[in-house]
């Protein structure tokens, strides 16, 4: 797929974002924007896995760790056709399939329940170290959050894959710098993320996270890694792709009212028909 | 009765492990520094590749259960009560539990039975705990042989289990022939229709020296052997309390949340009866030998026989 259409593919993810939080008027707009591009190139480009294959045992695996990013997996997952995009509608109601963060009870495609930050990416770990003990050649993706690194469970597990050497395992940092009380710099710095990952033995690799030539650089490189696990920094932009939204806290676990969604959708809206003129 | 075989339910747990390795090649068993004491060292003599030590990051070991089990692995992950169920009680909920995983949870040290190492050491919140997690199988073994099949029963369960193992080692009171395992399932050890005594653990062989010595007065005991804790044999306790119109539990553990709670719980919605809870007041433990300590606390034959007397009077 070229950059182009992914970048066509990635407005729709942005949009579906925000139909379903605001048709929820709850969720988490901002780290979802921001990690839109990455979980676009994921699951269009990256992921050996599809609709039809969401029980396969050699599938690839991704865990959103930083579950809170749900209306970005689910309108990711809408647009890749695991399910209507109308259903993003149903974000977070009752008995929606779409729950307040992801779970694999509810949704098929969603490889683990996340949302207390932290432990989703001890669970991929065990799920790329099952891989090594069955000698199976399936990869496995997190997506963590820059605020979630402060969680000490994050460098239990990163421990134990540097340790194992789990090459077949990549983690995503979505370095938007903003977690909800503000700057992550301001509240309890995890910088320098990347040297804390080189300390645990990762091979490291910092990005543009909303740049899909830099993304699929990065992934093509962590898979010629051996011996190593791969941390990808992305540094990213919170709210990306909707100007009031851009780099504001306070948009990390707001919904939109009617004004705003219909401005947010308009902005998208203009990006994509510019890029279909390209 | 000096004579009698004694073993702790750790080295059952071990047993165990390395005895359904080879029939289950899924079977994975996490550690996390202490496999020297809670016996994984048996299975990974065994199977050294699948015994994977997590070191002393107990939250990760959890997740990574959790990730194996998605993979259709059959994971074990052990470490004392306090570190599985206390340390990690929100990810065993969040990850294994919310999620419904087929992890298995070997909890050893449970109980003041740990001993000298203190309260620190002495888990006696787990099963209450594990119990507040939908779906969760509990499962408190009384003896070896019990503790044997536990682990049987909980691979060939589909879901989360906890089992609770203890240090010390305790009179094996269950070989005999006709002896069967099920989940959920409650035994009558004796039968009595003078009062219930409802007892779990180690506490059953406790329970069972106290129903000798209340017969020795001409009270007849009834005592059941709830080894599943949840889910719960309300219909053999319902079935007792029927007969006898009185119950007693009987745990090491605190004495809220655990067996006293659930046969509370069950009793006051389906036939209120006088209940008495025996097990850990609400207090941390302290050291001393086991021994020492289920004195101390009346959890031996002798504190349970004076709790009935007490209660009858």
């Amino acid at each position: 797929m070229d950059k182009l259409t992914l970048q066509k593919k990635a407005v729709e993810v942005r949009k579906n974002i925000l139909t379903g939080v605001y048709s929820a008027q709850a969720g988490h707009p901002g780290g979802s924007l921001s990690a839109a591009d990455i979980l676009t190139y994921l699951y269009f480009e990256e992921l050996n896995t599809s609709p039809e294959s969401t029980q396969d045992p050699d599938r690839d695996r991704f865990v959103l760790s930083k579950g809170h990013a749900a209306p970005g997996l689910y309108a990711t997952l809408a647009v890749r056709g695991y399910f209507p995009p109308e259903e993003v509608k149903t974000l977070r109601k009752l008995g929606s399939r779409l729950q307040g963060h992801p779970s694999i009870q509810y949704l098929p495609g969603v490889d683990m329940s996340t949302g207390s930050l932290g432990q989703g990416y001890s669970a991929a770990v065990g799920m790329a170290l099952s891989a090594k003990l069955d000698q199976k050649d399936y990869r496995t993706y997190v997506l963590l959050g820059d605020g979630e690194i402060e969680e000490g469970q994050v460098w239990e597990a990163s421990m134990f894959a540097g340790f194992h050497k789990l090459d077949n395992l990549c983690v995503i940092v979505d370095n938007n710098n903003l977690q909800i009380d503000g700057p992550i710099d301001t509240v309890c710095s995890p910088y320098p993320i990347d040297r804390k990952f080189a300390a645990f033995n990762f091979h490291v690799i910092n990005i543009d996270g909303n740049d899909f030539d830099q993304i699929e650089t990065a992934f093509e490189e962590a898979k010629t890694v051996k011996g190593m696990p791969t941390a990808i920094i992305a540094h990213t932009v919170k709210g990306k792709g909707v100007s009031f939204m851009e780099n504001k806290a306070a948009w990390h676990g707001t919904a939109p009212n009617a004004e705003q969604y219909e401005q947010a959708m308009a902005e998208l809206t203009k990006a994509g028909e510019a890029l279909c003129q390209m | 009765m000096s004579d009698v075989k004694k073993i702790a339910t750790r080295d059952s747990y071990g047993a165990a492990l390395a005895e359904l390795g080879a029939e289950y090649p899924q079977i994975i068993v996490l550690d996390a520094d202490l496999s020297a004491s809670t016996r994984t060292s048996v299975f990974k003599k065994a199977f050294p590749d699948r015994h994977i030590n997590c070191g002393i990051a107990e939250a990760n070991m959890a997740g990574i259960a959790a990730g194996l089990a998605t993979t259709g692995k059959i994971p074990f992950m052990s470490s004392f009560a306090m570190f599985a169920a206390g340390r990690c009680f929100e990810q065993i909920r969040n990850s294994i539990g919310y999620p419904h995983l087929n992890v298995k949870i070997g909890a050893t040290h449970a109980g003041v039975t740990v001993g000298e190492d203190g309260a620190s050491h002495q888990c006696i919140e787990d099963i209450a705990l594990m119990r507040t997690i939908p779906g969760m199988v509990i499962m408190n073994p009384s003896d070896d042989v019990e503790a044997k099949a536990c682990v049987r029963a909980a691979v060939e369960y589909q879901g989360p289990v906890y089992m609770r193992f203890g240090r010390s080692k305790v009179p094996v009171i269950n070989d005999r022939p006709d002896y069967h395992f099920e989940i959920g399932k409650g035994t009558i050890v004796r039968e009595g229709k003078d009062i219930t005594i409802v007892a779990t653990g180690l506490c059953v062989d406790s329970a069972v020296t106290a129903g000798r010595l209340l017969a020795a007065e001409g009270i007849d005991a009834e005592i059941i052997n709830i080894c599943t804790i949840k889910p719960l044999d309300e219909e053999l306790i319902i079935a007792s309390a029927r007969k006898t119109g009185k119950v007693l539990t009987a745990e090491e553990h605190s004495i809220i949340g655990g067996l006293g709670g659930a046969v509370c719980e069950c009793l006051s919605e389906h036939y209120p009866v006088p209940v008495k809870r025996v097990g850990v007041p609400d207090v941390f433990g302290q050291s001393g030998t086991a021994e020492q300590l289920m004195e101390y606390y009346g959890l031996d034959g002798k504190g349970i026989y004076n709790s009935v007397k007490a209660f009858l009077q």
